[in-house]
């Protein structure tokens, strides 16, 4: 009697521990999420930032995600379009998606090429202020070949046509609830702002801007006994480590987005044993940029313009080199960034195939070689140590945003430049007027008016046209243009423009690599650009959290349906 | 008094108006923009189409005045459609104030944010009071014991300790190292979800409000006990102590009855003028213990150049504090027979 209760009991017990990831929908009970920026909108188009585009990732969908590896993985699309399958047409000017069949919205409505038409139509509307509007450039039409068939036409040839509806920033949102949101409108809608319906494994249950957002799940998701949980409660506010402090030492959330903490901070709440952190690398490079131009403020309209001539000093490749050479970027890792960095010396570090190897000396610090280099130069040390020439001093002001992560690395830089006898000086600049477009601010990272400045960029999805683009002779900001323009260094080089010139041109994605690598080669050997850091993303998950796949490409929270305990 | 009281009010009209002027007029001469916070990869042309969505192509004067319209005309009939629930003509045409990271009306994201603020920072305020009297009034009668010497340290260390530390100190103490099964264990960020519908989801209530508020209340309790204490003394050494005491009173009458009730009048006052900061919010500890409150949404409005939101958050404290001010004085006048206004 007692043994076949003891059997009966075995073999629940063992059918319950073999499959727990296959238990049905909603088995997993609730799962807490802290964001330290707390999301403020659930419409992406609307939003300001990651934040909202990531929690709004729970509940709407785009055609295709990225995933890890920055490889396209259809969601709301029943494949990939490309050339061999028709998809792409030839000329490279359109492209068509076909969609999964038997799609419902969290609602009950069907899913239909209609609502990714009215998707592209909202974004595009020239008064609605949509942030993902670059995904759509070029698009000239975008049209309902039947219910589950999408064309999207372009004015010119796209190789890299995945632009619109590939990747959260640019989902599928429904056009029965937005329809009377569209252009000046958009803002008005709160209700559908904060609470769209979508065709995610999630739906939203309660929204309170700038604090906390709960969803549960949607029980018409189109895969089986997905998602895992039964709800989520989405928290924000506070700051990076004492979100990281909940998951990896109280163990009051599951999982914390976007930890920057001081690595020794971060490795020592990693030892209460509760979590682990996890990293992953996209196209983020911390780097400073090179100011060819004289940002002198005696040139009044003509400062830091090509017509206010050339740098005193920084017009010296010699200069730049020495500039580069002198730095550890070991160090600035070590210090600021721990696993949340890599060095490089590449300002296209990613994807794999668009890496270039062909810079990889400036990995080493060479002190003596950058002093060797400024001696044959003319660049004479005086009395004071300071490196001079023709009455000219080596004087840096060197400016970036306030952070205390750039500070720090900022310091250690200056010293380095020190032992070469150039003397620098710092400057921060609050981050919403450096990055800001305010045109009456002599403060802002176009305008530029200091001789090296630091910031990280990158770019959306894998493919770097557009970022290799920054770099062109008419990218460069100046008063004709208003200051817009991402060629900070004021780099120009018609080898360069050729270059990208051909790369629209080229579909093969063998021959763009070779293409990016070398426009990439031509910045770092011009020394118009110092890159320092391969900035990953950092953020943590509690130890009895599983599925997590860290991901740069796309929001991190891409595969949720996925998670479990 | 009435009439002193009417005056006050009609003067507060032009001051609040300055001081919306000069609310407005700064924060619009700050540098800052609202698309500062987006992603790089967001290209200027977009960055200018989304700053004339919200509204930043029109001159300065113009958008003063659509803001004055709207919080003082448009505002107010919103609410009183929602009290009484009928509608005025246009309602559906009447342009609310939008917060431009949210797009959604302030004053509804302001609603949303005041019951935790004042349940956290209001129940610091009052368990500060309820420290400090006690503090006070012993210090004052036992003047240089033992005691006064403690309560002098407390609030001492009440006043020079920072928030942000006693916040960390009590996370690390009651969330980190006490194991997170103990009855003494303490949520670390307060759940602003939560609701109250039983006796254990109250007791939760009170357990995620303990850390909060006592981090406030020793800030509060500091200060109110010191001017508590010199309010007393000040007040014993007065004649009417001496005489009381003579006609044969009770220790416990005069000290309790006649010294404190005339010694509370100033504090009630300091008190008074307090109650603004409630509203206010604890910015740093609201932030520390994720309480999201009025005092973060201010923070995370000024993070992301929000500035309809900062507006209207900072003349609605203009006008607390004015309004305050006011019923401090009436509130010396209504407690001390001997003033008198008119």
């Amino acid at each position: 009697m007692l043994s076949i209760k003891k059997l009966i009991l075995s073999v629940v017990a063992t059918a319950f521990l073999a499959t727990p990831a296959l238990a049905g929908r909603g088995s997993d009970g609730q799962l807490n999420i802290i964001y330290w920026q707390a999301p403020s909108i659930q419409n992406p188009y609307l939003s300001g930032g990651t934040k909202d585009i990531e929690s709004s990732s729970l509940v709407l969908e785009p055609l295709a995600y990225y995933d890890e590896n920055g490889n396209m993985v259809p969601a709301l699309a029943a494949e990939i379009p490309t050339i061999e399958n028709g998809g792409v047409s030839a000329d490279l000017n359109s492209i068509t998606w076909k969609l999964k069949s038997g799609v419902v919205w969290s609602d009950g409505s069907a899913f239909t090429s209609a609502d990714v038409v009215f998707s592209g139509d909202y974004c595009m509307h020239p008064e609605g202020g949509c942030n993902a509007a670059p995904f759509f450039n070029d698009v000239t039409s975008i049209e309902a070949l039947d219910d589950l068939t999408v064309k999207i036409t372009f004015g010119v040839a796209k190789p890299y046509p995945y632009g619109p509806f590939v990747g959260t920033t640019a989902p599928i949102i429904q056009k029965a609830q937005f329809e009377n949101c569209m252009g000046a409108k958009a803002p008005e809608c709160t209700t559908e702002n904060f609470g769209p319906i979508g065709t995610g494994p999630f739906k939203v249950t309660e929204f309170k801007a700038n604090d906390v957002v709960l969803y549960a799940m949607n029980e018409r998701f189109r895969e089986e006994g997905k998602p895992h949980f039964s709800n989520i409660v989405f928290k924000g506010g506070g700051d990076a480590a004492s979100a990281a402090r909940s998951v990896l030492e109280t163990g009051e959330f599951d999982y914390a987005w976007n930890l920057q903490v001081e690595p020794e901070i971060l490795a020592k709440m990693v030892e209460a044993g509760k979590g682990t952190i996890v990293t992953a690398f996209g196209t983020s490079v911390e780097r400073l940029m090179v100011q060819f131009t004289n940002p002198d403020a005696a040139l009044g309209d003509k400062r830091g313009t090509v017509e206010g001539g050339p740098h005193p000093y920084l017009a010296d490749a010699a200069v730049r080199k020495a500039l580069s050479l002198a730095i550890d970027r070991q160090i600035l890792v070590d210090a600021g960034y721990g696993a949340a960095g890599q060095v490089t010396c590449n300002v296209l570090p990613a994807p794999a195939i668009f890496a270039s190897t062909a810079n990889d000396s400036c990995k080493v610090q060479d002190i003596a070689q950058a002093n060797k280099l400024l001696d044959d130069a003319g660049w004479v040390r005086g009395s004071d140590g300071i490196r001079a020439k023709g009455g000219v001093r080596l004087s840096i002001l060197y400016q970036t945003s306030t952070n205390s992560v750039r500070q720090g690395t900022q310091a250690l830089i200056k010293q380095m430049w020190g032992e070469i006898g150039i003397e620098t000086e710092l400057k921060n600049i609050s981050a919403s007027v450096f990055f800001g477009g305010d045109q009456s601010s002599p403060d802002t990272f176009q305008k530029f008016f200091s001789d090296i400045e630091m910031y990280t960029n990158n770019f959306d999805g894998t493919d770097p046209e557009s970022y290799m683009g920054s770099w062109a002779c008419k990218a460069i900001p100046s008063p004709a243009n208003q200051w817009i323009g991402n060629n900070m260094p004021r780099f120009c080089d018609p080898a360069y423009d050729a270059l990208l010139a051909e790369m629209s041109q080229t579909a093969a994605i063998e021959d763009r690599a070779r293409l990016a690598m070398a426009m990439n080669d031509m910045l770092m050997q011009a020394g118009a650009i110092i890159p320092l850091i391969h900035r990953g993303g950092v953020s943590a998950h509690a130890n009895t959290l599983k599925g997590v796949r860290m991901n740069e490409w796309d929001s991190e929270l891409w595969n949720v349906k996925d998670w479990h305990r | 008094m009435f009439r002193y009281t009417i005056r006050r009010l009609l003067f507060a009209i032009p001051t609040l108006i300055v001081i919306s002027f000069i609310i407005f007029a700064l924060l619009d001469l700050a540098p800052g923009d609202p698309t500062a916070s987006l992603p790089l990869t967001i290209d200027a042309e977009t960055r200018a189409m989304i700053r004339l969505s919200l509204g930043l192509g029109e001159p300065f004067h113009i958008r003063y005045l659509a803001w004055l319209n709207q919080f003082f005309i448009n505002e107010p009939l919103n609410i009183v459609e929602q009290w009484f629930g009928f509608e005025f003509s246009g309602s559906a045409e009447r342009l609310r104030i939008r917060s431009w990271s949210t797009r959604s009306p302030v004053v509804d994201l302001i609603i949303e944010r005041t019951p935790q603020t004042l349940w956290v920072v209001g129940m610091s305020y009052v368990v500060g009071i309820l420290i400090a009297i006690p503090i006070g009034v012993i210090s004052a009668y036992r003047q240089y014991s033992w005691f006064d010497q403690a309560g002098t340290l407390f609030s001492m260390l009440g006043f020079s300790v920072p928030t942000f530390f006693t916040g960390l100190l009590l996370i690390v103490i009651f969330s980190t190292i006490v194991p997170s099964d103990s009855w003494l264990w303490l949520p670390s960020i307060y759940d602003t979800t939560h609701r109250v519908v039983d006796w254990d989801s109250f007791v939760y209530q009170v357990r995620q409000m303990i850390m909060p508020v006592m981090v406030l209340a020793l800030f509060n309790a500091a200060q109110i006990s010191r001017f508590m204490r010199s309010s007393m003394l000040d007040n014993l050494t007065q004649d009417y102590v001496r005489t009381a005491r003579s006609k044969g009173m009770k220790e416990r009458v005069v000290v309790m009855v006649h010294v404190l009730r005339n010694s509370l009048i100033p504090v009630v006052t300091v008190i008074a003028l307090g109650v603004p900061q409630i509203f206010g919010g604890a910015i740093i500890t609201e932030q520390i213990f994720r309480v999201n409150g009025l005092g973060a949404l201010l923070i995370v409005g000024i993070e992301a150049a929000d500035i309809p939101l900062v507006q209207t958050l900072t003349f609605i404290f203009a006008v607390l504090i004015v309004g305050f001010n006011l019923i401090a004085d009436l509130l010396y006048g209504i407690l001390d027979p001997r003033i008198r206004y008119d």
